[in-house]
């Protein structure tokens, strides 16, 4: 009972921090204001709006709610996939990224960037992102598995080499860009700027879907920490989980690269993180993670937005805050839980 | 009530690419029974097994349980009937010990249910039995590798199936263990409540053991039987390529054989 007042608490804080952090920004808008704002909004209630300036529900409404939510259900999306990879791959060092998703990715967004490819505007970019991500993953897994069944060595090795093989094409892209290799940087390092509600319904999909389908398989999950003969005297059809749980987790990874860059750091730490608080079991894990990748990710995403005076990748700064913090507990815990 | 053998094999083989690894493997297990497989390194005793648990199945020939084919049941029926104790037990997640060994009830717990009264007082009596309930609350991170081989033991045996399947399950612990679990399987096959198939590499355990012995070579199952009968200088010879000298012994109750150095190198 105590793991469920935990994950109340946690959504409880989620909902504050969106709601702080939608009151700050270059134009303050105070608590109170934004409460009302957005119950007038569903209650469709003008009243509540009185004395309220009249940009301050567009400010809300448009532009900042859809990066704050973006920013929140990415950071859920990059934990929860961070917490299967690292379960289905045995390894407590594999994160969203160890199949070359990431490296995918941005191999797609470096093409689309410096073809120009804009047939489908502002989504261009997004679209030939998630088409190289999923491409990736495909050849990984043609290139690891054997038989209809996935090794997590193999998978890991494909992982690698396709990773490598697409990180030279990308410095061959940025060498080749010129003036659009800031461009290409700036993508890859990350950012929430600009991001409309279609971003926000996209990854809100992908992400729900992806964590019923995992929470689903989340006790098979723990079983196949035993390993697979294990988990197979046990009833558990190894090969079909780790091969569903692999493509449910790859295209969350997938679509929240899309929408934000490579956001690196959230999907290793966060997973690792709640394992300290609420144990290795996957069923609790996998809500704890997503709640907390979520509160973190917005809470850097708003101290870039609107606290320092310029703002700076959100991939640098997930490692600058989270970093620290998980050194603190990780000197702390390491001598109880021991090899975690 | 099924009257006939557990284990019905006939003419089973598989192979791993083109490498054979079972050869027309033809095996009769009857209820209540501890069996013992030995032979060499890489003689198919782990692929026997895996095929028995249907990790995998038979490349050619089949392989019944209760009389109806292996492959007919579902795994959750399976898991239900048989369970496993691996030879390897590395866990790299710090669950703890009694969570581990209440994964072993999972095949009797539906997907989203918590775990009942009596699944908790299943996990909490044979933590018990296995001494294994003094460091419930451990790590299995933490432990050594003969104290984790005892937790995944015990797991096994919260399964409570009428099958045990042991490939070299004691390979890790000190003597008092192995004979206390050991015994305690014995004592289940005595009682006409489990089949226990074990693969041993101390023959010595085997034959205190099992009541019908096998021994396997490249692939095959070479010799088998009653304990008293196969179980001699000459078959030892046969699989191993070793001299012995094989005895009852009245203190173990039991053939025995004894090893002695080779002084000519």
């Amino acid at each position: 009972m105590a793991g469920r007042k935990g994950i109340f608490l946690l959504a409880l804080l989620l909902v504050l921090v969106i709601i702080f952090s939608t009151g700050m920004g270059y134009i303050k808008i105070s608590t109170l204001d934004v409460v009302k704002i957005i119950i007038a909004r569903f209650y469709n209630d003008g009243h509540l709006l009185r004395g309220i300036s009249n940009i301050f529900p567009y400010v809300i409404w448009e532009v900042r709610l859809p990066r704050i939510l973006t920013s929140a259900i990415v950071g859920s999306g990059l934990s929860i996939a961070g917490v299967i990879f690292q379960g289905i791959l045995l390894n407590p060092l594999a994160d969203p990224y160890t199949l070359g998703i990431s490296a995918g990715a941005a191999f797609g967004a470096s093409i689309a960037l410096i073809l120009n490819i804009s047939f489908l505007g502002m989504y261009s970019v997004p679209l030939f992102a998630f088409m190289g991500a999923v491409a990736t993953l495909v050849v990984v897994m043609a290139l690891s598995s054997s038989g209809g069944s996935v090794s997590s060595n193999n998978l890991i090795l494909a992982g690698i080499i396709v990773a490598a093989i697409l990180s030279a094409g990308i410095s061959f892209i940025k060498y080749v860009a010129d003036e659009q290799v800031s461009v290409i940087i700036f993508w890859l390092m990350g950012s929430f700027g600009s991001k409309g509600w279609p971003d926000v319904f996209l990854t809100f999909a992908f992400v729900l879907i992806g964590f019923g389908i995992c929470i689903f398989f989340a006790r098979d999950l723990n079983i196949m920490s035993l390993g697979d003969r294990s988990a197979f005297s046990l009833g558990v059809n190894t090969n079909r989980i780790r091969m569903t749980l692999l493509v449910t987790a790859s295209l969350i990874t997938a679509v929240c690269v899309a929408v934000s860059g490579i956001i690196g750091f959230v999907g290793l730490i966060i997973p690792h993180l709640m394992r300290f608080f609420v144990g290795p079991d996957s069923r609790k894990l996998l809500p704890a993670s997503a709640l907390t990748g979520a509160i973190l990710l917005l809470s850097a995403d708003t101290i870039t937005r609107a606290v320092l005076p310029t703002e700076v990748p959100i991939g640098v700064l997930t490692a600058l805050i989270g970093g620290p913090f998980f050194c603190y507990i990780f000197m702390k815990r390491r001598g109880v839980a021991g090899n975690v | 009530m099924f009257e006939g053998p557990v284990f019905e094999l006939e003419e089973v083989g598989f192979s791993y690419g083109e490498v054979t690894a079972l050869d027309g493997v033809s095996l009769r297990i009857s209820p209540a029974c501890f069996w013992g497989v030995v032979g060499p390194n890489g003689c198919g005793k782990t692929t026997l097994f895996d095929l028995l648990a249907r990790i995998n199945v038979p490349a050619t020939g089949t392989i019944s349980y209760l009389g109806r084919d292996i492959r007919g049941y579902s795994r959750k029926e399976l898991a239900r009937e048989i369970a496993l104790v691996p030879q390897d037990f590395y866990i790299n997640f710090s669950f703890t010990v009694r969570e581990i060994v209440l994964m072993g009830r999972y095949p009797h717990i539906p997907r989203f249910a918590p775990p009942a009264a009596r699944d908790l007082d299943v996990v909490d009596e044979i933590m018990e039995l296995l001494k294994i309930d003094g460091f419930k609350d451990k790590y299995i991170t933490e432990l050594s590798g003969g104290e984790r081989q005892r937790v995944v033991f015990a797991r096994a045996l919260a399964q409570e199936t009428p099958v045990l399947l042991l490939d070299e399950g004691t390979s890790n612990m000190d003597i008092q263990y192995t004979l206390n679990l050991l015994d305690m399987v014995a004592h289940k096959v005595e009682a006409g409540k489990m089949t226990a198939i074990a693969v041993f590499h101390n023959i010595n355990m085997a034959a205190t053991y099992c009541r019908k012995l096998a021994f396997m070579k490249s692939g095959k199952v070479v010799l088998q039987g009653n304990t008293d009968e196969v179980l001699n200088e000459q078959s030892i010879r046969e699989i191993f390529g070793i001299d012995c000298h094989v005895y009852f012994d009245d203190y173990v109750g039991a053939r025995q054989v004894a090893f002695r150095r080779n002084r000519k190198l």
